[in-house]
């Protein structure tokens, strides 16, 4: 398990609220604790979206960066409640 | 049966220890608070505008964990009518607040045709920013595990048929509800 390459990558570029939430849920269903998701969207309301939905999931972002116009959030799978 | 032998020694323990030890239970038991893992929204408005908040706001609780329920009442009904598309429409009458592309009298917004032109420019608009419609809002939130549920009493009154409905729609009272909601701490009425 890389620290810096994800496990797979969520291109929620051009969604709209609430999608790019909608689809880091169901890929982060499809993970385990510790592995990486790297997510992608260009909806500026994703800067607080992710980052909420990831701390009522107990999920860490452990990095969040801007490619252009696109936000980069890079999030690892925290442990279920 | 034997009682088994206390390993804590209350003899030795101060108040200091006692606040310490409730209040760290205090910070688990509210944590676990079911309250805060519930919610229920109520949807009575059934224009294609008043379509979008219920489910927008009904899959991103879900989206951060909690269980969720949609109750449907009076025009709501509409949403989760198999003719949705056709139903959820938007008028410009009498609604100062809608965006219109050049200003335009209610005499004219008023003209037969003028709420299917408004429907479709409302559409379109929501289409060209990528926001999802209402067909693709209902999967997702029937993926989340968001729960329909149609106000009986409002799908009698209007002559409708528990059929008339798209799938995975249960049928309740304003009772029912209440019971649900009552476990919520957030209830919101749309």
């Amino acid at each position: 398990m890389s620290e810096t390459t994800e496990d797979v990558l969520v291109d929620a570029r051009e969604l709209m609220c609430p999608m790019p939430v909608m689809a880091a849920t169901k890929a982060a269903r499809r993970l385990e604790p510790g592995q990486l998701m790297k997510v992608m969207a260009t909806d500026k309301g994703a800067l607080s979206d992710i980052p909420a939905w990831a701390e009522a999931n107990n999920h860490e972002v452990t990095s969040t960066s801007e490619e252009g116009s696109d936000l980069v959030f890079m999030i690892r799978i925290g442990e279920p409640d | 049966m034997s009682a088994e032998p206390m390993t804590t020694d209350f003899s030795q323990l101060t108040e200091d220890d006692v606040r310490r030890i409730v209040k760290e239970e205090l910070g688990t038991a509210l944590k676990k608070d079911p309250g805060m893992k519930t919610g229920a929204i109520v949807a009575s408005k059934g224009t294609l505008d008043w379509a979008y908040p219920p489910l927008i706001l009904a899959s991103a609780a879900a989206a951060v964990g909690m269980d969720v329920g949609i109750f449907f009442t009076f025009y709501g009904l509409n949403i989760i009518h198999k003719d949705y598309e056709k139903k959820l429409k938007v008028d410009a009458v009498g609604n100062p607040a809608m965006p219109m592309p050049v200003q335009m009298p209610d005499l004219v917004t008023a003209m037969p045709g003028m709420v299917s032109v408004a429907s479709r420019m409302m559409k379109k608009r929501f289409a060209d920013h990528k926001v999802a419609t209402i067909s693709e809002m209902l999967d997702t939130c029937r993926e989340m595990d968001v729960r329909f549920i149609a106000c009986q009493m409002t799908v009698d009154v209007f002559g409708y048929e528990q059929s008339d409905f798209i799938e995975g729609v249960e049928f309740g009272g304003a009772a029912a509800f209440m019971a649900d909601a009552r476990k919520s701490n957030m209830t919101l009425f749309i």
